[in-house]
């Protein structure tokens, strides 16, 4: 299952997307500072780490919706930095992406919704579009559904759709936020195989934003740890498991406390509950 | 010092908001011959901002006709002139009320839509899901929406100004008994083409100003419940002191 599976026309080895020495502050917080990934062609890697750590704000800098404060972005060869606004959306061509809730167009049903880039960047025949959402909805067991509004789809029916709008103009990357959250067992084991088969079978590369850690064990070729803006470990999920940092335990075992504190930072316990520390 | 300095703080932020705006509307104007090929969307709009707007606007019409048909014919009984009803009528529906109220109307009723439905697509991200599928939301949510507004507005006022007419001849005529052939005789004599052209070019800038601030709002909401509840507040306000402003001008330029 976690063999690489790198199709023909994708080069083992070679890397997609590099970050090198990114830093990203907001509102003066540092986010991420020498911050530095390197995504393999063909592959399923996962990006993980605990809440708060900037794994969302990592792939919207890789899709390019925020850019660095210092450092490189380079995405299958273009520096995000130097492109405008017609080239970033020329590059969003190549890329897909499924955002944590299927973020699907409320206003149309499932078929229109995956019809949808489609119809914006072609000018192809009603009967081909037809053809191509429904081989696209049959990838994803969806088929049946295509009349249904988004508002009558289950969690993971959404995902399911979203991926189909995801690589109906055929990307080379795709992106996944959160693709297991909130999912039943069956619903995850169904993303999960579909994350794999599409990756595999249509040679993409996929970037998997995660912290389930037994999901990603399963399922990812490689993985980056991050916390405290830096990756802290990185390897395949088998290496990371093996890892003896403590940090990386504490987020592999899922312990409550640990190098990654339970508590919030706060003034004293006891001289706040005696009233002298002021209130929150 | 400190109220000084307060004073600055918001003032460069009242200019960071204008320029904003300036610099989302140049956008608008940019993308919307774009969003004109195809016209579909645009007539979709129409229908959103519009036809969905015909009943408050027919009934509100309606009864300000009537409450003119009255109050007019009170005033110009102490003159001895109730035959002027029509006219007196005609003239303060075409040129100042059927486009203001209409424009406040239209601000409470459609832009209040436009402002939470771009919102809440932007709080789901789909707003940011177009963006990833290299679809401008600009040019495919924000344009057609904002000419939507633009055609439906000078539309809806002359409806309402229509109906107000009918609502004031009501009153002046059926209930008040002013002579029908007076009352229609002396507003077709009495109401020039530059009345007309007045509520028109009204009608079409209060259009323009309450689409561009709804989808601004709605464009700029944060990504919140409260965010979206916050910024259909401003999009009624900010419309509202926008047409009253925008009125004051045009009446002073036109006059």
């Amino acid at each position: 299952m976690n063999a690489s599976n790198a199709m023909a026309g994708a080069t083992p080895g070679e890397a997609i997307a590099r970050l090198t020495d990114v830093a990203y502050t907001v509102g003066g917080r540092s986010i991420f500072d020498g911050l530095d990934i390197s995504i393999e062609r063909g592959k399923v890697t996962a990006i993980m780490g605990p809440s708060g750590t900037g794994k969302t704000t990592l792939l919207r800098l890789i899709t390019g919706q925020i850019h660095a404060s210092r450092g490189s972005v380079i995405v299958d060869g273009e520096d995000l930095s130097r492109l405008d606004r017609e080239g970033m959306y020329r590059l969003r061509r190549r890329m897909g992406m499924l955002f944590q809730n299927g973020a699907l167009l409320t206003d149309l049903d499932v078929y229109e919704n995956v019809a949808f880039p489609v119809r914006e960047h072609t000018d192809l025949p009603e009967e081909l579009i037809s053809r191509i959402v429904l081989m696209k909805l049959q990838s994803v067991g969806l088929r049946g559904a295509a009349r249904l509004r988004p508002s009558e789809l289950s969690g993971g029916m959404a995902r399911r759709v979203a991926l189909a709008r995801a690589i109906v103009m055929d990307p080379k990357i795709l992106i996944y936020d959160e693709p297991f959250a909130g999912l039943d067992p069956i619903a995850m084991g169904v993303v999960m195989r579909l994350i794999r088969e599409t990756n595999d079978a249509l040679g993409l590369t996929s970037i998997v934003v995660s912290h389930d850690v037994h999901e990603i064990g399963r399922l990812a070729d490689f993985a980056y740890l991050l916390s405290g803006g830096k990756v802290i470990a990185s390897g395949t999920p088998a290496e990371l498991a093996a890892n003896q940092a403590p940090v990386v335990r504490q987020f592999m075992g899922g312990e409550a406390d640990g190098p990654v504190p339970f508590h919030y930072p706060a003034p004293d316990y006891a001289t706040q509950l005696l009233g002298t520390g002021g209130n929150p | 010092m400190t109220v000084l300095s307060d004073l600055a703080e918001n003032g460069r932020g009242q200019l960071e908001k204008w320029g904003r705006f300036t610099l989302f509307v140049g956008r608008l104007f940019a993308v919307s011959p774009r969003a004109l090929a195809r016209p579909r969307l645009i007539v979709e709009q129409v229908h959103n901002s519009g036809a969905l707007s015909l009943v408050i606007i027919m009934l509100s019409g309606l009864f300000v006709g009537m409450v003119l048909g009255l109050q007019g014919y009170d005033l110009l009984r102490r003159f001895g002139s109730t035959e002027s009803l029509g006219t007196a009528a005609a003239l303060g529906l075409l040129r100042e009320l059927g486009p203001v109220i209409t424009a406040l109307l239209f601000a409470g009723r459609a832009g209040t839509a436009l402002t939470s439905e771009i919102g809440l697509m932007s709080a789901t991200d789909q707003l940011s899901a177009m963006e990833m599928m290299a679809v401008d939301p600009i040019r495919r949510v924000c344009a057609p929406r904002f000419l939507g507004g633009v055609i439906a507005m000078p539309l809806l006022a002359a409806i309402f100004s229509m109906i107000g007419i009918f609502g004031a001849q009501l009153v002046g005529v059926t209930m008040m008994g002013v002579d029908s052939g007076q009352f229609w005789s002396q507003m077709r004599s009495a109401v020039e083409l530059r009345d007309i052209v007045e509520g028109v070019v009204k009608s079409i800038a209060f259009g323009f100003a309450c689409s561009a601030i709804a989808v601004y709002e709605g464009y700029h909401a944060l990504p919140t419940a409260e965010g979206v509840g916050r910024a259909t507040t401003r999009t009624v306000v900010t419309s509202s002191v926008a047409v009253l402003a925008i009125d004051y001008m045009l009446t002073a330029v036109l006059l």
